[in-house]
């Protein structure tokens, strides 16, 4: 078995998923964390991001196996401020993308508490909401950055 | 708390007839108040709505028409939605109409539900019902210790009671949420958090598609000997494998994909809407508002112009998911196949799927879960179909199916191109004297439905035995389809507005949001706009000349101006009422073009915005702002392409790019509220003025008319070099 943590706690997989996309991993039957999700499989939409190790990764393709011994977190595990700010702020619509938003802002935020608004967009350039949510997510995301 | 006012009341001076309020549809239809509103052992409250949630806010909405009218905290209901058998049958989710009916059969339903706990608690207390107070669900009356709660009066009478008539409903004066800020989304904390939607579902089997490259393709030659770790479903075209684990799933159907040999079955027709195609349109003057079959008058018109947009894509974040469970031997009384869908309309669904599998209606359930956005008709409905077949190859199994990225772009039902031409005369003081627009296109609407001639699901075709769609018909019903919004807000004194229905579309089309209202309204705004520069008028005067007597609108437009602070600079606006009676909006949009790159960014938008009256405020703002967002992307980026056998040639984020966080303007929206009204349907409003907004900020930039979607820096060019 390969041992990793994920939002905290000991978890593992066997070694023949080493180099299965670790979205499916995480999502199957053993673990059943199903807040990363599929969007595209191909990293151009950011549904599927989590962080390993505190930097934000594509699920959808990164090898499990480059997870061993490291610490992945998803958007379950962030209860701090990024996503209770974003919840609270209603500041999303169908909600898919939401998951994958908390994860890149929460890495921005460990990183720098105090994003401007050009600066939160930057980071997540990355993350395609189809909704058009993405302006009071940044209203929520300039708010919590106290400006 | 007052005695609420009887709805029946003598009219007219000469007392002949009864003014009655009707009842909304909804109830006539299904009148057992059990059937909506449920009062649950534990306390809490349960609604029922047969409308879906698609990230619009629905459900959190309807919860509070609900508390408010039952005088319950918000955090006691529930409210269940679209599940055959157990929600009320209320169609599909669609047009903006979900607040208008199901939220008028709930507020409805909860008004009669207290009364009837009421008039039990009179009765058990010796109070009139007037002099009762009801806070969170507890009943007190002046001087009278003993207290009661809703859920020690319910019975069974309380729920099979049937609702006879119109009840009068608590006046919006008193209104403690509705309205009111501060509403927290009921599904958002669990979408962060936890499995909520159809694609999180438990299943045995994960199925993946193997596609072929258009819907004009079939299977020529499938080389089976490929190890087979799971199931394979070969029905004619349609390809599916099967596995428990989705990874396998995966990897399994992109090795059958290697060895499929494809071959073009069927040729479509071309995808522009070229002046052949027009020539041969059939044209549908609207008259009263609703097209008829025949010649369109001709008006004479001295200005004119031609707009446009391309096929665009739905582009749901999430491809399409559907779960399904086909029982081997179930009981006769239980259903034989059991689907999960992200559908917007599931007793459609259903009645579909019988036809196509041969199933009683009765013998399947279908379950809204949600699903990412869709924006209209999306594969939604297609997955489930997708998994059903699957799922009947392994009976007592349930299979979760999933599309990929490539099925997702390369299979949606595509929102249609339109072309648009419009026609003007103004008279001597700059008024239009004379207004033509002509609207050809294909079908925007060709959801499955058990009474359409064919089967509307996109493997049915695919099938051994192929079940073929329906042909494509013009909807001649007012404001849908192609003529959504063709007719003008303003008050012209002469006017020929036609709709141009053209048969075989190259691919299936059909509903995206706002259907051919965002094309209408794109071209009836920017055309207002080159009539008020040819008028030498500004933009917002020009349109105040023509809005007549409707105050409303007007007061739209003023609140649009007075956020913006006005039209100066790069500035451009749009205007108007979806479907001609729901929501009416104004949009200003500040634009920035780059002299060396010609790429247009968008760096505000101001939206005004009257939707009468308003249930949640911050829902309502999400709606107008998302539409605006999404009709920036379409205008800006979105156009979709064919190969040159038809199939579509965008199929990924990168050949078919949307708007991103760092080119999205700041918004700023203002609500005009009506409490007296009722509410009507906004979450389409905002895509046509936003549109039409964007192309008269870039002329107001530029002085470039950019009359072809999307306004891409090479269409900028193109425009420049005349």
């Amino acid at each position: 078995m390969i041992a990793f943590r994920l939002d905290g706690r000991a978890a593992q997989f066997s070694e023949d998923q080493r180099d299965t996309p670790l979205i499916y991993v995480l999502r199957d039957d053993g673990l059943r964390e199903m807040t990363p999700k599929f969007g595209c499989g191909l990293e151009q939409c950011g549904a599927c991001r989590v962080l390993v190790d505190g930097s934000p990764e594509y699920a959808c393709t990164l090898p499990a196996g480059a997870v061993a011994n490291r610490h992945v977190e998803t958007s379950a595990g962030m209860d701090g401020a990024v996503r209770r700010a974003l919840i609270d702020a209603n500041a999303t619509q169908c909600g898919y993308c939401l998951p994958g938003i908390v994860v890149a802002a929460e890495a921005l935020f460990r990183v720098d508490p105090h994003p401007t608004r050009d600066q939160i967009a930057e980071a997540l350039d990355a993350q395609l909401c189809r909704c058009g949510s993405q302006p009071r997510v940044l209203r929520a995301l300039t708010a919590l950055a106290g400006w | 708390m007052p005695l609420r006012q009887p709805a029946a009341r003598a009219a007219g001076a000469n007392g002949v007839g009864r003014l009655v309020t009707p009842l909304p549809p909804g109830l006539t239809t299904v009148p057992s108040l059990g059937r909506w509103i449920r009062l649950t052992d534990d306390g809490r409250v349960v609604a029922l709505t047969g409308k879906v949630e698609i990230g619009q806010g629905l459900l959190t909405a309807l919860r509070t028409v609900v508390a408010e009218e039952l005088d319950v905290e918000p955090g006691r209901v529930e409210v269940v939605s679209a599940h055959t058998g157990r929600t009320p049958d209320e169609g599909t989710t669609a047009g903006s109409m979900s607040i208008e009916t199901s939220g008028a059969n709930l507020r409805q339903a909860s008004a009669w539900a207290r009364r009837l706990l009421l008039e039990r608690a009179s009765n058990r207390l010796g109070v009139p019902v007037a002099r009762l107070d009801v806070a969170d669900g507890e009943i007190r009356a002046p001087g009278v210790n003993e207290r009661l709660d809703y859920w020690q009066l319910i019975d069974a009478a309380f729920l099979d009671f049937e609702i006879p008539e119109h009840t009068p409903e608590k006046p919006p004066a008193e209104y403690r949420w509705v309205g009111h800020a501060g509403q927290r989304r009921v599904d958002v904390e669990a979408k962060a958090t936890a499995a909520a939607f159809v694609h999180d579902a438990p299943a045995e089997l994960h199925a993946r598609l193997v596609r072929p490259p258009s819907v004009n393709h079939r299977l020529a030659e499938l080389d089976i000997r490929v190890a087979s770790p799971g199931t394979l479903v070969v029905d004619g075209s349609f390809v599916a494998v099967a596995h428990p684990s989705e990874s396998e799933a995966v990897r399994w159907a992109e090795r059958v994909a290697d060895k499929a040999r494809w071959r073009l079955a069927l040729r479509s027709p071309r995808a522009e809407i070229d002046e052949q195609r027009r020539a041969a349109a059939a044209a549908f003057p609207i008259r009263d508002g609703r097209p008829v079959r025949g010649p369109r008058r001709e008006i004479p018109t001295t200005f004119r112009a031609t707009y446009s947009r391309p096929f665009l894509m739905h582009a749901s974040l999430g491809p399409s998911a559907a779960s399904a469970l086909w029982h081997a031997d179930g009981l006769a009384s239980a259903p034989r196949l059991v689907i999960e869908s992200a559908s917007q309309g599931i007793e459609s669904l259903r009645g579909v799927i019988a036809r196509a599998t041969g199933l009683d209606v009765d013998g399947i359930e279908v379950r809204h879960v949600a699903g990412a956005g869709c924006y209209g008709h999306n594969g939604a409905d297609d997955a489930a179909f997708d998994a059903a077949l699957v799922a009947r190859a392994v009976p007592g199994r349930k299979v979760l199916l999933k599309w990929s990225r490539e099925d997702e772009h390369g299979f949606e039902p595509l929102g249609p191109p339109m072309h648009i031409e419009m026609g003007a005369k103004l008279d001597a003081r700059g008024r239009v004297a004379a207004w033509t627009h002509d609207v050809y296109g294909f079908t925007h609407v060709s959801r499955p439905s058990p009474r359409a001639a064919g089967v509307d699901l996109l493997s049915a075709r695919l099938l051994g035995e192929p079940l073929e769609p329906s042909p494509s018909r013009p909807a001649l019903a007012p404001e849908v389809g192609i003529h959504r919004n063709a007719l003008p807000i303003y008050a012209f004194p002469a006017q020929e507005v036609t709709k141009h229905f053209i048969a075989g579309a190259p691919v299936r089309t059909s509903a995206l949001r706002g259907l051919g209202a965002q094309g209408n309204v794109f071209a009836i705004e920017s055309f207002m706009d080159e009539l008020a520069h040819e008028a030498d008028v500004s933009p917002d005067e020009f349109r105040r000349r023509h809005l007549g007597q409707d105050a409303r609108a007007v007061a739209v437009l003023d609140a649009a101006l007075a956020a913006s602070g006005g039209l100066a600079g790069n500035r451009g606006l749009g205007l108007a009422r979806y479907k001609n009676r729901q929501c009416c909006a104004a949009v200003v949009a500040e634009v920035a073009v780059d002299d060396s790159t010609a790429a247009i960014r968008v760096a505000k938008l101001w939206i005004a915005a009257d939707a009468g009256r308003v249930i949640d405020p911050d829902g309502l703002r999400n709606q107008l702002e998302g539409g605006a967002i999404q009709a920036l992307s379409w205008c800006l980026k979105e156009a979709v392409t064919f190969d040159s056998e038809g199939a579509v040639a965008n199929r990924d984020w990168e050949s078919y790019p949307i708007l991103r966080f760092s080119e999205v303007p700041t918004v700023e929206t203002v609500l005009v509220d009506h409490p007296e009204l009722d509410p009507v349907g906004a979450g389409e409003a905002t895509v046509g003025p936003t549109s039409a907004a964007l192309a008269n900020a870039v002329f107001a930039a530029t002085g470039l008319r950019v009359r072809d979607l999307p306004m891409t820096p090479e269409r900028l060019r193109q425009v420049a070099a005349g």
